[in-house]
């Protein structure tokens, strides 16, 4: 009976996700979501296997206080972080109840403690396993997020060995303990994993934490299937699939963004926060620079303006100001696009987020595939806090390291307006073109100052 | 042919009585080691027809997932990351059974720490993702 209220919960789960496939139908999907939890706990709780209920409350209403209090506070630009960090907590929660189910297999209904089937020791083990991975990775993802620790790539020699070699030993724990049902070779195999999910992260630098958090995504999922095997709990295990396979999806969307293999990411060592004029050889070449009136001026002119945001906009809190420009155009009888690439914002769909809390329209928002066209047609693109996904060396330059990235063909406008603190480049490393291009302005300023200014010179 | 049925179901009986032979002493086992009184069912020994089911059902989960997130519009892929969140703490059944039972012990301990991380999942992950999901109404 209690199989099928865990049926409809996991159907609940999948008309969540499957509302998402637009704007319109979302929040009626989060609100399946919710109804597919509260199914399942009410389920899990109704079974006779739960026979005292205080402290399940009193740990429901703590957790439940605490991350209703983080969700409601959170700014939009730290998001990252938040599910970098919900996403070590999934991981250690399928810790913990994997080492219940172990010390207390009768509740579970494996068995009698030192009886409990090799097979379900094997799902438990791999639950637990991929938890404390999930665990500890995330948290090096989140430490890295909010700039606790550099972003810059930690390496050193023979790191991948390392990593083989744990993982192998890992598996031998994993067989011995499969065979002795071991309460020690259970805490060393948590204790081994929680080093892997550590090490697995490190060498990946700040630049690559979009796919880094898909991916730790999909190994939270994996995890829940784990603890599903263990339990013979359909709901679980489908569950745990879906978001396995979100994750990995989005990990796969995410590389392909910047046209690199998982594997390219994953061992990492690729760019770094800190590595601003990568090659030493300083550019003497001339830009040209303008001013606020100068952009406005070219902007109230034009019959369409693309505007290409990326982190920079974010971490300049420019998005409100953005949006009172673009208004301000609009009222001019100018037409104003955004075009959002991939990878832009530091997880999938970050800047879409960020744009919507300005009030931006979705229907004015456009990813790189719909709107690459249009750059020719407009007579300005207004680059704000975006750098390597505009440069025209992934397109050109064979040797350059974003060659073959996917990149939004700002060149093709009118002008290029360019707002930028520095020369410095972006993330990859890598210098820009199209800064030294003849039909570039630069804007040296601070995002939200300029926009600003913008925003003042064209209400004048 | 009616003889090798025949055995077959005798066959059938046998591996019955040893089932339940067994689940006698699972049964005895566990009372005497807890005072729970949940007792193992036949589930227990159907383990290879039950994984292959859990199987069934966990590869044509993934293959819904790969079809129902692909149609995810891009737009939206932040809060996607936001609900799956809060529905991969449905791992929270696994801790609610921990800290079911009567009575108190290191299980429980573990249920009720993992009831309370995955609570904070749960409500942080549908909060924020509606909090996202409002930004994106139409104007």
């Amino acid at each position: 009976m209690m199989g099928y209220f865990y049926l409809i919960a996991s159907i609940f789960f999948i008309l969540a996700l499957r509302g998402l496939s637009s704007p319109v139908t979302a929040r009626r999907g989060n609100v399946f979501g919710i109804v597919g939890m509260v199914i399942a706990i009410g389920t899990t709780v109704a079974s006779p296997e739960v026979q005292s209920y205080g402290w399940i409350i009193l740990a429901i209403f703590i957790g439940g206080t605490i991350g209703s209090f983080i969700a409601i506070k959170i700014q939009m630009t730290a998001l990252p972080q938040l599910v970098a960090a919900f996403h070590s907590l999934v991981g250690l929660a399928a810790v913990f109840v994997a080492l219940a189910a172990l010390y207390n297999p009768v509740a579970y209904g494996l068995g009698a403690p030192g009886e409990i089937r090799i097979a379900s020791l094997i799902e438990m083990s791999l639950g637990m396993i991929i938890g404390a991975i999930t665990f500890s990775g995330s948290v090096i993802a989140f430490l890295k997020l909010q700039g606790t620790m550099s972003g810059a790539p930690i390496t050193f020699t023979k790191q991948h060995l390392l990593n083989a070699v744990l993982a192998l030993f890992i598996v031998v724990l994993l067989v011995k303990f499969a065979q002795t049902e071991s309460y020690l070779l259970f805490w060393l195999l948590m204790l081994s994993a929680f080093i892997l999910g550590f090490l697995l992260i490190i060498p990946i630098g700040g630049a690559d934490m979009p796919v880094v958090i898909s991916m730790l995504n999909s190994y939270s999922g994996w995890a829940a299937c784990g603890i599903g095997f263990t339990l013979s709990n359909a709901a679980l295990i489908i569950t745990g699939a879906l978001v396995g396979a979100s994750g990995a999806i989005l990990s796969y969307i995410m590389c392909k963004g910047m046209n690199r293999s998982i594997f390219n990411v994953l061992l990492g060592g690729f760019g770094g926060e800190s590595s601003s004029t990568a090659n030493g050889s300083h550019d003497d070449r001339q830009v040209k620079a303008g001013a606020a009136e100068d952009a406005a001026f070219l902007m109230k002119n034009a019959s369409k303006v693309i505007i290409v945001p990326g982190y920079g906009m974010a971490v300049a809190q420019a998005q409100h100001a953005l949006h009172e420009m673009a208004g301000l155009l609009k009222n001019e009888g100018v037409e104003v696009k955004y075009a959002i690439h991939p990878v832009a914002g530091r997880m999938p769909g970050h800047m879409n987020v960020l744009l919507a809390e300005a009030n931006v329209d979705y229907d004015e928002v456009f990813e790189l595939e719909a709107i690459n066209h249009e750059f020719s047609s407009a007579e300005v693109a207004f680059v704000i806090g975006a750098n390597d996904v505009t440069n025209p060396a992934a397109k050109t330059d064979p040797t350059s390291p974003i060659y073959g990235m996917p990149i939004l063909d700002v060149e093709k406008a009118g002008t290029v307006l360019f707002i930028k603190r520095s020369m410095a480049s972006g993330y990859a490393g890598v210098e820009n073109e199209l800064f030294f291009a003849d039909n570039t302005m630069m804007l040296f300023a601070d995002a939200k100052g300029m926009t600003e200014g913008i925003v003042q010179a064209l209400s004048q | 042919m009616n003889n090798d049925s025949l055995s077959i179901t005798e066959q059938a009986t046998n591996i019955a009585n040893q089932a339940a032979n067994i689940a006698e002493k699972a049964a005895s086992l566990a009372h005497s080691i807890t005072q729970n009184l949940v007792e193992p069912t036949s589930e227990v020994l159907a383990s290879g027809p039950m994984f292959l089911q859990l199987f069934t059902i966990f590869i044509l989960a993934c293959f819904i997932g790969y079809y129902v997130i692909w149609s995810v519009t891009p737009a939206l892929h932040s809060p996607l990351m936001g609900v799956t969140n809060a529905i991969s703490s449905v791992i929270i059944v696994g801790a609610l059974i921990a800290a079911g039972p009567a009575g108190f012990g290191f299980s429980k301990v573990m249920g009720f720490v993992a009831i309370m991380l995955a609570s904070i999942n749960i409500f942080g992950g549908f909060i924020v993702t509606n909090r996202m999901l409002q930004m994106f109404k139409k104007k």
